[in-house]
Formats: structure tokens, C-alpha cells, sequence
């Protein structure tokens, strides 16, 4: 069993607004293992960034506030910590990639300026010392002659590119945890490709652990280890990814909504499956499984009861009530 | 589906000219589209796949005018669009419509969805005030939302539904051909479905024709029919959706099929180095030559023609 470096506690992230209060991170658990890849899916609007944005104290306060829960790294719990020991860990041990490479980089200075900045605000080191690992990096990520490369700004760089010196600032100080934000969305698919073959070498060769976060079951597939899927604020199911896959007779109904509404390049059939509807409001959220009235499989109990963790296999927690004692009875 | 052409390309050229120094002097061009040609029947979808600068979304817009082609001809049912007058060419606007990507950007934020759907009748002429909004409440409801919806902003829907939207107005003025301009690579998987199942549906229903553009060939392959592979200005494989998926002919193609992340699949994957060069200095002989896994000495010094290798598969590659 591998040691476990992040653990997230019953986290409950709430948003305070005029029209009132919106569960986005609703009593979530997880844990992230040494080296391992887990990934968080989930439509638009679940809650998985700002499940990322609670792990690294970025929940923008007001309007939004950690209410419940732990976070535990390295025998902190990181909701309480003071705020110059969070800014030692953000970016030193937990780094984090954001979707949008575009507006993430400062467009007034070239990428190499801004790694090493970061290397120097982190570190010792000296700015030649600071240059010379800033082009170590870029060229880690596959950026061809990082030399050159290292005195662009960003918009001289196509998208991937762009993508790969995020990934590449984000190394720079040797982070235990990344966390990455949809890394792959706003790019085609050949460089997908590419950046997904980068997260896989990154886990070999540093030993990093990742939490990568995105809507793409092909992408859980290919890069997750374990994976944890979200629906309007809570995680409702969890398992590994060949379990996941293998085993849809344990599924959760969102998740095999998910898998089928990918369009494929495999099978033939006539109409894609859709999900009808789309995420409730998490300021008014449906009783009981937040999931029912989208649920192909709504039973009556669904309607009234939340569902309790079912652990269907080793590893296999599933929140629904077609695997619950009580669901079962009826 | 007919079998006669609705619309044809033929040697569809669009050059941007680039010009700088002290005299603005021309130094070149960016040849976006260089030299396409292609036909789509009536009632048929072409899906366009190529990877971003590929020059998909140019092409779609040449074809309505909204960029003026450098040379070649595109002919909609018997006439050439490039000779057409501004009057005619309204004419042709109504019959092809086009969607775009980014629903956000593509509704005026200050009108009401009502007008914006309106405003499309109004711009040609068709009915009297209580005619649109009777034509505009239809219009919604076909596409899963409802008539009361004309008197809302567009910041009140979702993404998926302002696609919606975006559909509706195209619909509105009874086209035969959609030009959807990655109608679906912004939105979430659960709402993209959602949004090919209704465009598969208004096909059905309006015997429509689509020149649907996309990145992602999974997408392309729902929906239709043949399909065109671009890339740096030019096609390199056209055929229909079988003969592409079954038996890709072109190594571009193969890659594109090969990065497609698949659930249940792990790393059997061809990575494509590099990407696009720019248009403005494309490689000698093949564009693909630099990237291309099956390279030859000929491929960097001969161009590729597009040819028919039977049965209607059209590949630009020297290995056939």
C-alpha cells in the first residue's frame, strides 16, 4: 500500500452570495497516494476547481469560505494553517497548472523571466544559476530549443506551447503534488496527445503525485490511476480506473451517463446518449441524491434520502442507493 | 439524400498578404486556404477535421463571402458565390447559414434572444412583426427550449442552451446548408451530445446539408457522412466515414485517429511531433513531410496530388 501525501476531509467550501448560499464543495473525502495519478471528473459547475482551489488556499474570501473539513499534508492541516507558511507550500510542495496557459502567464515578460522569478522566490539560487534550471525545465517538457524559447512571451507561443511552459513553471520547484486544472481542454487534440505523454513521464521519472482534473473519461482512462467523480458538489463514486472500467455492473448511474455520452471512434450506433438537464443550482440543490431527477435509474427512496458510501469492491465506494442496503430491500 | 451537388469548391485559394519594413512592402503570403476543392450534396454533412491554423474555419467563411477568396470558384447550385452581387449575395445568406463556435460571443449581449433570432428575418425581409415573433417562438421550441425564452438575455442561459440559440437563428430563415464552425468543441460532454443529437435531428427533419468543421474526428464521426481531412491549407484525404475509420489511407489521418483518448485504451498512440508549421513559409514538397512517420526522399521535394484511390477515397500522399 503506498504511504498517502494529501488527504481531504469531509471539505465543505461555500460560497456566501445575495441570492444565498452555494454548496460548491459539499463534504468531500479523498486521499492522493505517493506517485499515483487521481483524477476528478465531473461536468462544468461540480465543484472539482474549486475543490483544487481549497487544497491551495485560493477560494477567493469573500465570498467564499471554507466552513468544514481537513486538509492534510505533511502533518498540516492546510484549512487552518497560518497564511506565509501556505505561501511556503503553494508552489514549493503543491503546484498547480490552470486551464487557461493564456491567462495564467503574465503577457510583460518572457517566459524564462517568469521561472525564474519563481525559482529565485523560492530558492537560493543565484539568477544565472535561476536561468540556467528555467531552461532545464523547458526543455524537460519537450519545448524545442529552450534556449531560444526562454525569451519569448507568450504570445509568441502557439497554445501547446504555451501549455508546456505552465507545466514546465510549475515544476520549477520540484513540487511533491500538481495539481492540474484541465490541462488538455483548450488544445487540439494531437497536442493533447503530446502533453498527456508529458504528465505520464513527469510521474515516472519525479515520482510526482497528481491531481488531474477533467471532464474527459478517454483522458481518466489513459493518464488515472484512481478516480474520483464528482456531481454537484459531492463525489459519488470512487475507484480505481480499471475497476471503474471493467466493472460497470458496480457503476454509479452518472458515471456510466458520462462514459456513454463520449462520442467514439469504435462503435456505430445512431444517436449519442445524452444526459438530459444539466447541473442543478447549488444554491436550492434536489433532496436526497442530487443526482435523481437526471437518474435514468430513480427509485423513490432516491427522492428522500441521501445515499451512505457503499463499498461495493476493495477501493470501490459508490453513493448511490441501487447498491444500498436500504435501495436493496425495496 | 438527392444526388445532385449543392454546393462545389473548386481550387478555392484565400491568401492573407503580409506586408512590413518602411514601405509596407509585400512580403509574402499566408496561405491559409490553398487550393481546396470539394462538393457537398444535398442533405449530406462534409465534417472538416485538421488541427487549429490548419485553415478549417477560414474555408467555412470563404464559402459565405465573409472572406473574400483569393481565387478559385464556389458554385451554389449553379451559380459561382464569387461573382455575386450585394444583392445576390444576400439571397445566398439566407439559403447557407453558418454557427459559430463560442455562443458567448456570438449573441449581442444586449439584445434579447428574440431579437437576435429576429433580427435574422428582418435582415431579409421575410413576414410582418407578429409574423417573426410567431416564427422566432417556433423556432426556440424546435430546439428544446421554449417560446417565452425570446423576452431573456443571453448571460441567462447556459452555454449548451446559447448553442441552442445560435442554431435557432440559423434555422430561422430556412437554409439548406449550415456551416457549424466547431458547433460543439466549447461545451461540456454531457451537453455536447445533447447538441449532435439535435443537429442529427434537424437534419431529419429539414432535409438539411452540413459543412461541419471540428478538431475532434470522434465528433466528426457522429455526424457525418464523409469526411475531409486538412491540413495546412490543403486536404490531404477525403472519403466517407467508414472507409476514413476502417482504413485511413493518409499518415496525418492515422495520427489524428491514434491521439484520440479512448476509454479503455492505455498508450498505443502514434505522437505526432511538432505541430503546424506556419502557412506563411509552409515546407517544400508534402506540408506533412516534417511530421510524417512514413516519410520518403520524394516527399520533400514533390508535392502530393489529391487522387482517387478507388471508390471515391481521395488521398494526397506520395506512398500511393
Amino acid at each position: 500500500m503506498k504511504e498517502t501525501i494529501l488527504s481531504v476531509r469531509n471539505l465543505k467550501t461555500y460560497f456566501f452570495t445575495r441570492r444565498g448560499t452555494v454548496r460548491a464543495v459539499d463534504d468531500v473525502d479523498f486521499e492522493l497516494k505517493k506517485g499515483e495519478c487521481l483524477c476528478l471528473v465531473g461536468e462544468s459547475g461540480c465543484g472539482k476547481t474549486v475543490t483544487a482551489l481549497s487544497i491551495l488556499g485560493l477560494v477567493d474570501r469573500p465570498p467564499g469560505r471554507i466552513v468544514g473539513g481537513e486538509i492534510n499534508y505533511d502533518g498540516i492541516n492546510l484549512v487552518s494553517c497560518l497564511p506565509a507558511r501556505m505561501r511556503q507550500i503553494r508552489g514549493r510542495e503543491i503546484a498547480m497548472i490552470f486551464q487557461d496557459a493564456q491567462s495564467a502567464l503574465n503577457p510583460v515578460f518572457t517566459i524564462g523571466d517568469q521561472i525564474v522569478e519563481q525559482i529565485k522566490l523560492h530558492s537560493e539560487k543565484s539568477h544565472r544559476q535561476a536561468r540556467e534550471m528555467a531552461i532545464d525545465l523547458l526543455k524537460e517538457v519537450g519545448i524545442p530549443s529552450p534556449d531560444e524559447a526562454a525569451s519569448y512571451y507568450p504570445h509568441q507561443l502557439s497554445g501547446g506551447m504555451r501549455q508546456r511552459a505552465m507545466i514546465a513553471m510549475s515544476l520549477s520547484c520540484d513540487p511533491r503534488i500538481l495539481i492540474a486544472d484541465e490541462p488538455t481542454t483548450a488544445v487540439d487534440v494531437t497536442i493533447k496527445a503530446q502533453i498527456l505523454d508529458i504528465f505520464q513521464r513527469l510521474k515516472e521519472s519525479r515520482q510526482i503525485s497528481l491531481l488531474f482534473i477533467t471532464h474527459e473519461m478517454g483522458l481518466v482512462s489513459e493518464i488515472g490511476d484512481r478516480v474520483a467523480v464528482m456531481y454537484a458538489g459531492k463525489i459519488v463514486e470512487i475507484a480505481s480506473v480499471t475497476e471503474l472500467l471493467t466493472n460497470p455492473i458496480f457503476q454509479h448511474p452518472y458515471t456510466s451517463s458520462l462514459i456513454k455520452c463520449l462520442p467514439g471512434i469504435t462503435q456505430e450506433r445512431e444517436r449519442l446518449e445524452s444526459i438530459p438537464g444539466t447541473v442543478p443550482s447549488l444554491i436550492d440543490p434536489p433532496s436526497g441524491c442530487l443526482f435523481h431527477p437526471r437518474c435514468a435509474k430513480a427509485m423513490a427512496i432516491c427522492r428522500e434520502k441521501e445515499p451512505p458510501p457503499v463499498n461495493v469492491t476493495k477501493g470501490h465506494t459508490v453513493f448511490c442507493h441501487l447498491y444500498s442496503a436500504q435501495g436493496m430491500k425495496k | 439524400m438527392l444526388n445532385h451537388k449543392l454546393l462545389e469548391a473548386r481550387d478555392l485559394k484565400k491568401y492573407y498578404p503580409v506586408t512590413g519594413g518602411l514601405l509596407s512592402r509585400h512580403r509574402g503570403d499566408v496561405k491559409a486556404v490553398d487550393g481546396v476543392s470539394f462538393f457537398i450534396k444535398e442533405g449530406e454533412t462534409l465534417g472538416l477535421v485538421g488541427e487549429s491554423g490548419c485553415g478549417k474555419s477560414t474555408l467555412g467563411r470563404t464559402i459565405l463571402r465573409l472572406e473574400e477568396p483569393t481565387e478559385g470558384e464556389i458554385i451554389y447550385r449553379g451559380t459561382d458565390v464569387t461573382r455575386l452581387d450585394k444583392k445576390a449575395l444576400r439571397e445566398l445568406r439566407r439559403e447557407v447559414q453558418i454557427i459559430f463556435q463560442d455562443p458567448q460571443s456570438s449573441l449581442d449581449p444586449r439584445m434579447t434572444v428574440g431579437r437576435s433570432i429576429g433580427e435574422a428575418l428582418l435582415i431579409q425581409g421575410l413576414g410582418d412583426e407578429l409574423e417573426r415573433g410567431q416564427k422566432v417562438a417556433e423556432m426556440l421550441v424546435q430546439v428544446g427550449l421554449e417560446g417565452q425564452h425570446a423576452a431573456r438575455y443571453p448571460h441567462e442561459f447556459s452555454s449548451g442552451q446559447r448553442q441552442r440559440i445560435g442554431i435557432a437563428r440559423a434555422l430561422a430563415v430556412e437554409p439548406r446548408l449550415i456551416i457549424a464552425d466547431e458547433p460543439v468543441s466549447a461545451l461540456d460532454v454531457s451537453v455536447q451530445a445533447q447538441i449532435l443529437n439535435l443537429m442529427l435531428d434537424l437534419r431529419q427533419e429539414f432535409g438539411l446539408a452540413y459543412l461541419f468543421i471540428a478538431h475532434d474526428l470522434a465528433v466528426i464521426r457522429e455526424i457525418s457522412h464523409r469526411i475531409a481531412v486538412m491540413y495546412l491549407g490543403r486536404i490531404a484525404e477525403m472519403a466517407g466515414v467508414k472507409p476514413i475509420f476502417e482504413n485511413a489511407l493518409h499518415p496525418y489521418t492515422e495520427a489524428l485517429l491514434s491521439a484520440i483518448p479512448q476509454v479503455g485504451r492505455k498508450k498505443t498512440r502514434l505522437l505526432l511531433p511538432g505541430s503546424v508549421p506556419s502557412p506563411l513559409n509552409p515546407p517544400p514538397g508534402c506540408r506533412f513531410h516534417p511530421r510524417c512517420h512514413r516519410v520518403m526522399p520524394v516527399c520533400s521535394q514533390e508535392e502530393p496530388v489529391l487522387k482517387d484511390v478507388g471508390g471515391g477515397h481521395l488521398v494526397a500522399c506520395h506512398l500511393y
